[in-house]
């Protein structure tokens, strides 16, 4: 087994086979990829909440041609919005988390000294970084990023001569993408065989922590899901470069009939939801697995309903696969089979309520510290449940039809599945920052973050589901051009100044965060008093992360405040006492 | 030893679960074409010759990888049988193409005018099946000239057991998509 050695610079930071050092890795390209994403959205905020107003941000960021005279041109705002989407979904939410924390978290919290295959890991993260370095270049070519929405849905994805964006820029976004799935599931089939395989003596599965659960499950969910999303690009391309119709049909451009006949632009969506859906939970399910552990360890509380938390896990990674047709309820769907749909939807409610009432029952008269990382978590549950609600009524078929495609879905996805995860991934910088780099984060700062995140993040997503509900169509480049909509620039003007406070203080997480690598005080091993394996390791980072003897699991991951122990906290690997139960 | 086993389990669990990923792509081809082909506008063709060539090919290239496989669990060598089996597998790729050729000698083109999407499908399944059989040649190519090389033992066959499991998929694969082609 690969214990500690000689390292150079090459193969400390750059070609690292150290879980640690590439879960770095992928945090900060992701950190860097979230502060594109976030720019983005705040340059076509502007042109939102100020329609064909001149801004000299936006000729400073994207120059004569895309901003001539700091006037958004309405390509680029398409291909802004579709890169934020791709961005933000891909590289921050599951390549930022799922990367970073797997790869953290997998080897430490069940004891092992590496994943499974060390070599496949890196490779990982250089297939993602690959298509990171593809995905950015795309931003300069002449004729623009994609601009057919995160979603590319063909025609506007197939052919290359329909809009700027169709032509390279979408064939950069492809093999970026091609590249990312590759990396997603080199990935995600070590996780599985590091999780089944490598755990240290006595990690039973009943005893592993929840965040190793979400990952595992995510991990599936991965391997089962982005196939399907390749064999859908993969005939979108066959489309795009080779002429077939597999997903277009009679059409007419500039004034020039095409070949193609029969494609079906609604085959697309079948399969691209296939992955669409799930992809969702690989996104939100890190995150609840994070929070778990963050709620416990600062409630010194057992997690409440331990069982109960993993086979919700498991039933709405299941239930993920069977409800991708209520992205599909305004295409022409059988009314019965969008009722099917509707009900195999409201079923997630089932799982996600277990999880919510199990966190406040954690919550529930328990000693809270909070901490940053806990405050991100509690806001975790408060975006679970106001993004939750508004999910019963945009699963419902009957009622999504009304707000199909406004700004209610927009408010609706953002805080259930984007500012959920986002408050989870900060959640878990915040509590591992710690073991990650021996020092602590300013907590001081950490505070402020939270605070103005939080208010800001509802700033700008609460009053969208006011502008959905009056009609106001998303990706539509001006709110101005229908006099019906006049009524609503206020909201949109509120929606952006909140967008660029809450883009603003993001800065000073990142500078909290460099800074306090350097220049933080110095953490102690377990200073938190957790009981998780990761806490029992030396401040100093090493390769194989336990000195000695790996550690033997004795107990579960949540004896916090058990009646008859000397502290609040038992880690895991210390013995049952003589007539001590387990629980 | 106990590192050794710990480690043949994990790369054999390593290599099935890319294996299940490899369905899912197959699956979400294979379920197009059938929603694809529900909606009508459909052409109708013989499937090529060639592909029933291709598909007694791989069947008898498993069967000699099987005892290739039993050759080297009783210590005997099994160089001249993954000859062979990797023969067979080129032979398999060889009449893969004389098959697109013969669907182009029928007019069933894979893009262009008059194609049509049950003709594309056929096309792209099969290039898609294809690249990934190379993976598995190459996979032999390996295992052969370690064989050669004496690498191989009562004891130490985990390579061509993985290679194996790899090639045996890739045959069960094509004959779901050769069935799936003419029955569906």
């Amino acid at each position: 087994m690969s214990e500690h050695h000689k390292e150079t610079f090459l193969t400390k930071y750059i070609f690292s086979l150290d879980h640690k050092m590439i879960a770095k890795q992928f945090l900060i390209t992701g950190m860097f990829m979230g502060v594109v994403g976030m720019l983005m959205s705040i340059l076509f905020r502007l042109q939102l909440s100020n329609p064909g107003e001149s801004f000299a941000v936006l000729e400073f960021f994207l120059g004569e041609k895309w901003a001539p005279g700091g006037v958004l041109d309405p390509n680029i705002y398409l291909a802004l919005v579709t890169m934020h989407g791709t961005i933000l979904i891909f590289w921050v939410l599951t390549a930022g988390l799922t990367g970073t924390f797997a790869n953290f978290l997998i080897p430490l919290q069940i004891g092992a000294r590496d994943m499974a295959s060390a070599f496949m890991n890196m490779l990982s993260y250089w297939f993602f970084f690959a298509a990171t370095i593809v995905l950015l270049c795309s931003l300069f070519v002449e004729s623009g990023p994609a601009a057919a929405g995160w979603t590319i849905y063909p025609p506007l994805s197939a052919l290359p001569q329909a809009i700027p964006g169709s032509g390279l820029g979408q064939d950069l976004w492809l093999i970026a993408i091609t590249l990312f799935v590759v990396s997603s599931l080199l990935g995600g089939l070590n996780y599985i065989v590091t999780i089944l395989n490598m755990r240290t003596k006595g990690m039973t599965m009943s005893r592993l922590p929840l965040t190793i659960w979400a990952l595992l499950i995510v991990a599936i969910l991965g391997v089962l899901s982005f196939p399907v999303l390749l064999s859908c690009a993969l005939l979108l391309i066959f489309d795009r470069s080779f002429g077939t119709s597999f997903y277009l049909s009679d059409i007419i451009i500039n004034g020039e009939a095409l070949h193609n006949t029969g494609g079906s632009p609604i085959l697309f969506e079948h399969l691209f939801w296939f992955l669409g859906h799930p992809e969702v939970y690989i996104i939100l399910l890190p995150a609840l697995g994070i929070v778990s552990e963050v709620i416990s360890v600062n409630s010194r509380k057992p997690i409440f309903g331990y069982k109960a938390m993993v086979g919700a896990l498991i039933l709405i990674a299941f239930l993920s696969f069977v409800v991708w047709g209520h992205h599909m309820f305004i295409t022409g769907m059988d009314p019965f089979l969008g009722s099917v749909f509707t009900f195999t939807t409201l079923l997630i409610a089932i799982p996600s309520a277990v999880k919510v009432f199990n966190y406040l029952a954690t919550l529930w008269r328990a000693n809270i510290r909070f901490t940053p990382a806990m405050l991100f978590a509690i806001g975790f549950v408060s975006t679970f449940i106001t993004g939750g609600l508004t999910g019963i009524i945009l699963g419902d078929s009957a009622l999504d039809i009304n707000v199909h495609d406004t700004y209610f879905v927009v408010g609706h996805f953002h805080i259930v599945m984007g500012l959920s995860a986002i408050y989870g991934m900060l959640a878990g910088v915040y509590h591992w920052f710690p073991k990650m780099y021996g020092r602590m984060m300013n907590k001081k700062l950490g505070y402020f973050h939270f605070w103005v995140t939080f208010i800001s993040a509802y700033g700008v997503f609460f009053p969208m589901h006011f502008l959905g509900l009056a009609g106001l169509p998303r990706r539509y480049y001006t709110n101005s051009a229908f006099p019906m909509f006049d009524g609503l620039s206020d909201i949109n003007e509120i929606i952006t100044f909140f967008a660029i406070v809450g883009g603003l203080v993001q800065l000073l997480f990142i500078f909290n965060f460099f800074y306090s690598i350097f220049k933080g005080t110095k953490a102690t091993e377990n200073p938190w008093g957790s009981n998780t394996l990761e806490w029992t390791t030396p401040v100093e980072r090493i390769h194989g992360n336990w000195p000695g003897e790996i550690p033997t699991v004795e107990r579960w991951a949540y004896d916090y405040s058990k009646p008859g122990a000397e502290e609040d906290f038992v880690p895991q690997n210390v013995p049952l006492k003589e007539g001590e139960t387990e629980h | 030893m106990q590192l050794n086993l710990k480690k043949n389990k994990a790369s054999k669990q390593l290599l099935w679960i890319g294996i299940v990923s490899i369905v899912m792509f197959f699956g979400g081809l294979t379920s197009a074409y059938i929603v694809r082909k529900a909606e009508g506008g459909w052409l109708e063709f013989e499937m090529p010759v060639w592909f029933t060539i291709s598909t007694i090919a791989i069947i008898v290239s498993s069967a000699l990888l099987l005892f290739a496989a039993q050759n080297v669990k009783s210590g005997k060598s099994a160089t001249t049988l993954l000859l062979g089996t990797l023969f067979l597998g080129i032979l398999f790729s060889y009449s893969q193409i004389q098959g697109w050729g013969d669907l182009v000698a029928q007019g069933v083109y894979l893009t262009g005018e008059g194609s049509n999407a049950s003709g594309s499908f056929i096309y792209a399944i099969t290039l898609m099946h294809l690249l990934h059989l190379i993976g598995g040649l190459v996979a032999l190519l390996i295992t052969t000239v370690k064989s050669k090389q004496g690498n191989y033992s009562k004891d130490n066959y985990l390579g061509i057991q993985l290679a194996s499991i790899y090639w045996h998929f890739l045959g069960i694969l094509w004959l779901y998509l050769f069935l799936f082609f003419n029955y569906s």
